[in-house]
């Protein structure tokens, strides 16, 4: 179906099992150790040899002699292959070539494939491959590279005199802030098993968007795409960095057509920070104006970050400012800079995450600057359209200012103390913190197959992903609500490219875009049991595993005979052109700062959030509440530490890159509005998977600012960026 | 090398390079691969498995230190048709997303508990005399060598409360 009009009435508003928390679908498996990870296929491929890669050990130059002898006369060594005997490949997708040639782009990248008969002797083989290099010097340095950064891709956003505007506000802030370079830190390595059956390529691969992966291994393989099966069943977390394609499946592949035998290769944990993608860092500058009443009279919005040269992705931190509040006078722009550090690319919530980490700081710092209250400025600024298109563009649904409200009410907001310094409990002073949380609605193409058997049992086909998302459970609950079966009679098989072509995991799109297809098989396949039976569709009802209409009951498992099936899509039409669409939330947080260490402690965190209908609140809130902890990492914890004279992040370790564990989450919690959206899709529901961490680590800072006093714009706020500016100890 | 031991009640004897982790034993040679490879260098808790009774990183030791001892996995604590109470109360309460490091939270929740009813202290336990108290804070600290970047951690901590009866 093509969606270019609402749909106001479908039969999962009858929301049996739909928007009901049912448990994971998948849970009894995972919890069990039986889903199978991408490394971990035995008995569908036994015998596969070990690869380890050899990752660079410069930044920017050339490999001048590799000494390979030692590496191949080791026990158990099947091959070494480097950029001298490495086969020649294509390029074009979004899969680097590996091993091509001698220069070096960035560090960690592959120079040298070991394979073995085990893991222990490829990985001591790998150690013994010597490679010699010639250094050149590189670019590792944004605040440097911000000089030569590219105009802005598409044009900047202008509208009114910003300049003028802002210069003529009573009120102004013009700041700066800066966010680190992040690692997405799933918990699962790259890894993937290739094995090849004559020219055709079966990879079992840890892939968020297996189809497209498909076309870029394709292309750099120099091989037709319907030669390549990608299955990624389950998926370790991805948050982004399992979309593009990395040495794992790309060395995998060419070395198991050199031996003629399967082959599986892991990325090391370490190998992954420098040899795999990032969220990059960005600078910021924030102009932001407004009057006595508070109402904004100009943003100014500028970012830059960085990335290899050719590579298209830029970090679009100041994008979601065109959307979140009104101002008749606005400049909002993204520029690009050439770096010579590893690959950047998409994390969970690309743009907003690093965005709202300087805009709702900054805001904040009008706020107080205009002696308004922080919740009342967001509440004042709200927008019901796109402020650049005026009413022309409503928003579908927008519940900030109720979200705003609801927070305010149960977090005890009127217990904030504006003034900072003045809360104390023992050791620790004590602040409350708000942000806003946008994301913005993507729906893309999807298709998905249904077949009912003379069991009665449904079967839903797609190569849609699950990486924690919850897709298996949700994409069973639309299927079984669609068709009037219980959820235990429905089997939703993901994960294999050979499926019908689903959206994969990514921007937040996959249960809406995924579960639409679903959703429209079923109907096709309600259409087809109905005229099995003479029936009209429309005077045809679901329910209970039976078809009533024109005066009988009729078991689908006696409808479907030997079997029958459809197939459904989802055609994003024009709803998003003529109405501006986001999920919205808002984030509260009270923190203590140590008066005399500086250390900080989140002490409690809720965020409340709009994001239509949710096809499962349990899985919802679960993902709502991970956004937010990766909020948490972001304004506390996280950051890949450059080292700018040798062009890498040095803390390429979970020791050493720090991610929030248990005992770093106090009482947090996630709650949703009612909303239903039926400009989105037939199902009402909106992206949910990003929106927690959009604008999480904000909140935090400002509750940093509001328990001590100390401003900073330098994330994440360490102890020793608050040390100078604490009040003295009393 | 040869090494015998116990693993999930079942004894086993494997010619093994002394390299192998007990990790890559388990997982490339037994094949129990709900054991998970994380960091393989005790950083992330996803390999975390029952020795004697007792939780320990995998990955952190050789398979060939563990001769005679009896080794648990997710495995040997419940497969999907006969889930152990813990089992249950993560898929109640969400305890897990993406799942990878989901079997090492199990080993380790079940261990913790243990440990709790032993009467031995943590960081978090301020009474060193008295036993330690089922709170929220001593959960998270003892759960904090298991990373989970999905964040499931205030619903895996409800799961262990619920199984605690606290």
């Amino acid at each position: 179906m093509r969606y270019d009009k609402p749909i106001s009435m479908t039969p999962l508003d009858a929301r049996r099992i739909v928007a009901q928390p049912v448990d994971r679908v998948d849970g009894p498996a995972k919890l069990s150790g039986a889903a199978t990870y991408s490394y971990e296929y035995h008995e569908e491929v036994p015998g596969a040899a070990y690869g380890m890669i050899v990752p660079a050990a410069i930044a920017k130059g050339r490999i001048v002699a590799i000494d390979s002898a030692a590496a191949e006369a080791a026990e158990g060594v099947l091959m070494v292959m480097t950029h001298r005997n490495a086969p020649r490949q294509g390029s074009g997708g979004d899969a680097a070539p590996q091993l091509v040639g001698s220069e070096i782009a960035h560090h960690g990248q592959a120079v040298a494939l070991v394979v073995a008969e085990t893991f222990e002797q490829a990985r001591h083989a790998a150690g013994l491959v010597r490679v010699d290099y010639e250094r050149e010097p590189g670019r590792f340095d944004l605040a440097e590279a911000e000089r030569q950064a590219r105009p802005p891709r598409g044009g900047e956003h202008r509208m009114g005199d910003f300049e003028a505007a802002f210069a003529a506000s009573p009120f102004a802030v013009d700041v700066s802030y800066t966010t680190p370079d992040q690692a997405h830190a799933m918990m699962e390595p790259h890894a993937s098993i290739a094995r090849w059956d004559g020219d055709r390529l079966t990879l079992w691969s840890a892939q968020q968007l297996p189809d497209w992966s498909v076309g870029d291994i394709a292309a750099t393989l120099a091989m037709p795409s319907e030669h390549i099966r990608i299955i990624s069943r389950f998926i370790g977390g991805g948050f982004g960095g399992k979309i593009s394609v990395y040495a794992d499946a790309i060395l995998s592949a060419l070395a198991a057509r050199a031996l003629g035998r399967p082959v599986k290769l892991a990325l090391t944990r370490q190998q992954i920070f420098n040899g795999t993608s990032h969220r990059p860092a960005t600078i910021q500058r924030l102009r932001l104006g407004c009057d006595a009443e508070g109402r904004l009279l100009a943003i100014g919005h500028d970012s830059v970050s960085g990335n290899l040269p050719g590579r298209s992705f830029e970090e679009g931190a100041a994008s979601q400012t065109r959307l979140l509040y009104a101002a008749p006078n606005r400049l909002i722009r993204n520029r690009k800079a050439v770096l010579d550090l590893a690959p950047a690319a998409s994390m969970r919530a690309p743009g907003e995450a690093a965005g709202l980490l300087a805009l709702e700081c900054a805001l904040d710092e009008l706020a107080e600057k205009a002696g308004i209250d922080p919740v009342e400025m967001r509440v004042i600024n709200d927008t019901p359209h796109d402020p650049e298109r005026g009413p022309a563009r409503p928003f579908s649904s927008r519940k900030l200012v109720e979200a705003l409200r609801e927070g305010q009410r149960r977090f005890g907001w009127e217990r904030r103390d504006p003034v900072p310094c003045r809360v104390r409990d023992g050791r620790w002073l004590v602040g409350m913190g708000v942000a806003s949380a946008i994301r913005e609605n993507y729906v893309v193409e999807a298709k998905a197959r249904v077949r009912l058997d003379g069991q009665g049992r449904l079967t839903v086909e797609t190569s849609m992903t699950d990486i924690g998302t919850g897709s298996y459970t949700i994409l069973a609950q639309v299927a079984a609500e669609a068709m009037g079966l219980p959820l235990d009679a429905v089997t939703v098989r993901l994960g294999d490219t050979r499926l019908p072509r689903g959206p994969g995991s990514g921007g937040s799109w996959g249960a809406n875009s995924a579960g639409t297809a679903v959703y429209d098989a079923c109907m096709a396949l309600r259409d087809m049991l109905a005229q099995k039976a003479g029936l009209n569709s429309t005077d045809a009802r679901f329910e209970g595993g039976m078809m009533h209409g024109g005066g009988r009951s009729l078991a689908l498992a006696e409808l479907a005979g030997e079997g029958v099936s459809a197939e459904g899509e989802m055609l994003p039409g024009g709803l998003t052109q003529s109405y501006a669409q986001a999920s919205f939330g808002a984030h509260f947080a009270e923190v203590g700062v140590a008066i005399d260490s500086g250390e900080v402690r989140l002490r409690r965190m809720l965020g409340v959030f709009a994001a239509g209908r949710l096809l499962n609140p349990k899985t919802a809130r679960s993902q709502a509440i991970g956004g937010m902890v990766f909020g948490v990492g972001a304004a506390l914890m996280e950051a890949n530490v450059v080292d700018r004279r040798h062009g890498l992040f040095i803390n390429h370790d979970l020791a050493e890159y720090h991610v929030p564990a248990h005992a770093d989450l106090p009482d947090i919690d996630a709650i949703f509005l009612d909303e239903e959206d039926d400009k989105s899709t037939p199902l009402k529901t909106k992206g949910v998977g990003e929106l927690g961490i959009c604008g999480a680590g904000a909140a935090i800072a400002n509750a940093i600012h509001n328990a001590c006093g100390v401003r900073v714009r330098d994330y994440p706020v360490t102890l020793d960026k608050l040390l100078d500016g604490l009040p003295p100890i009393g | 090398m040869r090494l015998s031991l116990t693993v999930n009640g079942e004894a086993r004897v494997l010619e093994l390079d002394p390299r192998t982790t007990l990790l890559d034993m388990l997982r490339e040679h037994l094949r129990l691969t709900g054991s998970k490879k994380g960091c393989d260098h005790g950083q992330c808790g996803a390999c975390t498995v029952l020795v004697e009774g007792r939780r320990l990183y995998s990955c952190l030791s050789l398979a060939v230190m563990h001769e005679g001892e009896a080794v648990t996995t997710i495995e040997g604590i419940g497969g999907k048709d006969a889930l152990h109470p813990m089992q249950r109360a993560f898929l109640r309460h969400d305890g897990f997303q993406c799942g990878y490091c989901t079997p090492g939270q199990i080993c380790s929740a079940i261990a913790v508990l243990e440990e709790m009813a032993a009467g031995r202290p943590s960081h978090a336990t301020e009474d060193l005399e008295a036993a330690p108290p089922l709170t929220d804070a001593e959960l998270r600290e003892r759960m904090s060598g298991n990373l989970c970047r999905c964040a499931a951690y205030p619903n895996i901590i409800a799961a262990i409360r619920e199984v605690a009866g606290a």
